[in-house]
């Protein structure tokens, strides 16, 4: 069983960010994987763990630095690595990222896709189902959880959706994006850390994928973005009357300007 | 990019569920009209459902009006709402949302009759939609996005949060069309419709064929109950480490249930098991932008407030007056949650009834 996982480093989310040059910065914050494709890369493993033919493949699309994010998914327990770094690579919308993420999977096998459910940069949560409607696979988005037939040729998912949650049943290769609730992503351990500096990474670019300029060029975004900027600050609050065993008073309070003055109630 | 073409259409996928259509749908409908105002172009609403009219069930004709009386009354909705035009597209097993049927239909739609953008809700479904579309069309999408405008020559401009709302991206498409747009449910809420003059609009009825996987697909859905869930919700009531105990999700969950409200908490309380990770609020966790977000126990952590922040008004109850998330708040109250959500309850109670 082919086990391909999709990942992308992301901006630490615990910075702040600031605008400069039409980009956003954040000096002085790290960088960490995805945290949605943490879950994709704790599924991996587990599977790994329930079928000893699982092969774990993490496959990252990015720049030079996203090597600490493939080093800690192979510390995780991923098999070897696929990073696909190229300057023509830079800026390009998630349609043209799937494109190019769907040349190199098509030509190996593949059996089962994780990817996150969403980036937590661009926010798109749409790179996982185009790279499967490429590929011309069957896929289900925010998973929560995977179950496997005992021969691996089906698997049973649960996904979210607003309000509740439904089961799709499907055959193998499949592509699923994850969820938080699917599993508790494990820390590297040491063990895994020592191993990860043996494991192979291999390095192709947009010339090795036999990708043509057109189909990866950043002029040929889909989408193109014209302006970015922080959002507006929120006008100053009003702390109401703070002081104790005032609770009836300060509720009274709030819900007449909750009514009266905000008219949300 | 449709400088040369002055009509422009604006084709809005209605999502809706055993209750009926999604708030948010009539929120898209709304979008659309307001953009459409303002240069030459039709909102075209598209209702994929069943059609149940020619049930062999011995009891057709009725079934067949209950379709219809149900039929007109959604497109009334919408009609009102905005839309120009309401095509049913119809199958049997189109009465729940499958990417594979409902892509296949639209796809179809598509073919026929043109759209230079197409609305989504920024939901589960209408995002992975909007995925399958620009992926089998070649076109654009931009997710979640939270304002719109149009230029004179009909080219629309979508304000997109990235990195969960601490920046707001400003995109426009380039290419084929349609242009795909999903929209976040509750910014969009247009002005009640029973007070403008009635509109009208053209219905128009299309039964669909499916392929063969169509019924294969359906087969192995299995639904779970249905319950406010908090991107959806009006008010949103969000506990966190504060509340001190799985128990005292009650007195929140007494609070919502006075307020129509659904209930959130933060991540660590999700973590520690004490609530479902759908309730989870913030950059990990799901991001909501309802009219009123009461935060109790919450610190406001940078992740917490990337998922919140955009809220219309935020009150937050916090005992340490030095909490982050009073920076946020427009009504702060320096407090025990323990205290104040049920006199808050109490008080919302009171002027609810009256
Ligand atoms: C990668 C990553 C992703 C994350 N994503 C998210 C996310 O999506 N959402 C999220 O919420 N967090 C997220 N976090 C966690 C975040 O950093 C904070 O740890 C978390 O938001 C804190 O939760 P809290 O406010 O409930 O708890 P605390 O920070 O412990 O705050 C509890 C608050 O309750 C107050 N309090 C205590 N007793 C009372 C009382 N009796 N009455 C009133 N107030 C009281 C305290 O003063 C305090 O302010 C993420 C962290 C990481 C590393
Ligand atoms: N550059 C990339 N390299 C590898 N995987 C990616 C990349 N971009 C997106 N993905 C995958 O697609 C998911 C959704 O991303 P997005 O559609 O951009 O929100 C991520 O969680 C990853 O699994």
């Amino acid at each position: 069983m082919k086990i391909i996982v999709c990942v992308k480093q992301v901006l630490d989310t615990a910075a702040t960010i600031q605008i400069e040059n039409g980009a956003v910065v954040s000096p002085g914050s790290s960088r960490i994987i995805n945290p949605y494709d943490e879950f994709a890369i704790e599924e991996a493993v587990r599977i790994k763990e329930k079928n000893a033919a699982a092969e774990i493949t993490i496959l990252s699309l990015g720049p030079e630095g996203f090597n600490d994010a493939i080093k800690k998914a192979l510390a995780m327990g991923a098999d070897k690595a696929v990073h696909l770094l190229d300057r023509k690579f830079d800026g390009l919308d998630s349609y043209a990222a799937a494109k190019i993420l769907q040349r190199y999977i098509a030509s190996v096998p593949h059996d089962l896709i994780l990817c996150g459910k969403q980036a937590v940069d661009v926010d798109m949560a749409q790179t996982g189902a185009m790279l499967a409607t490429f590929l011309g696979i069957p896929f289900v988005t925010v998973a929560t959880r995977i179950e496997f037939a005992a021969d691996f040729q089906n698997a049973k998912i649960t996904r979210q959706v607003e309000g509740g949650s439904e089961v799709r049943e499907l055959p193998l290769p499949l592509l699923v994006t994850c969820q938080k609730g699917l599993n508790e992503p494990r820390l590297p351990s040491l063990k895994g850390i020592m191993a990860a500096k043996k494991k192979a990474v291999l390095t192709l670019s947009a010339a090795d994928l036999g990708v043509d300029d057109g189909d990866i060029n950043i002029a040929d975004n889909r989408i193109v973005q014209e302006n970015i900027s922080l959002p507006a600050p929120r006008k100053k609050g009003r702390i109401l009357a703070a002081n104790e065993a005032a609770e009836e008073k300060v509720a009274a309070e709030l819900v007449q300007i909750l009514r009266d003055e905000e008219k949300i109630i | 990019m449709n400088a040369n073409t002055s009509w422009q259409v604006f084709g809005v996928v209605i999502e809706h569920d055993a209750a009926g259509v999604k708030p948010v749908s009539l929120e898209m409908i709304n979008a659309a009209r307001k953009l459409a105002d303002q240069i030459s172009a039709t909102v075209v609403a598209f209702y994929l459902c069943r059609d149940d009219g020619g049930g062999d069930d011995g009891n057709a004709t009725a079934t067949q009006r209950r379709q219809l009386a149900a039929e007109e009354k959604v497109a009334d909705a919408l009609i009102q709402n905005g839309a120009d035009e309401v095509r049913f597209l119809t199958h049997p097993d189109l009465n729940i949302y499958i990417h594979e049927n409902y892509s296949f239909a639209l796809m179809r739609q598509l073919e026929k009759s043109r759209a230079d953008y197409l609305f989504l809700p920024a939901t589960n479904n209408g995002k992975e939609l909007s995925a399958v579309l620009s992926a089998k069309l070649g076109v654009g999408v931009a997710t979640d996005c939270v304002a719109l405008s149009v230029s004179g020559d009909g080219d629309v401009a979508a304000v997109r949060p990235v990195f969960a709302g601490k920046a707001l991206a400003t995109v426009r498409f380039r290419g084929k069309t349609p242009h795909i747009l999903t929209l976040r449910p509750n910014i969009f809420r247009g002005t009640d419709p029973a007070a403008a003059v009635p509109r009208r609009g053209e219905i128009f009825r299309e039964d669909v064929a499916l392929p063969e996987f169509s019924h294969q697909a359906q087969r192995l859905v299995k639904k779970a109950a249905s319950q406010l869930d908090i991107t959806e919700a009006r008010i949103v009531v969000a506990g966190g480490l504060g509340m001190q105990s799985p128990a005292n999700f009650k007195l929140l969950e007494e609070l919502a249930e006075v307020l129509g409200a659904a209930v959130g908490a933060s991540r660590p309380v999700v973590d520690n098991g004490w609530r479902e990770y759908s309730n989870q609020v913030g950059q990990t966790g799901r991001t909501v932008s309802p009219d009123l977000y009461i935060a109790c126990g919450i610190s406001g952590s940078v992740q917490h407030l990337a998922g919140m922040s955009s809220s219309r008004c935020i009150v937050a109850i916090n005992t340490d007056a030095h909490a982050a998330i009073f920076s946020v708040a427009d009504y702060g109250i320096v407090g025990d949650v323990i205290k104040v959500v049920p006199a808050l309850t109490h008080e919302f109670r009171k002027v609810l009834a009256a």
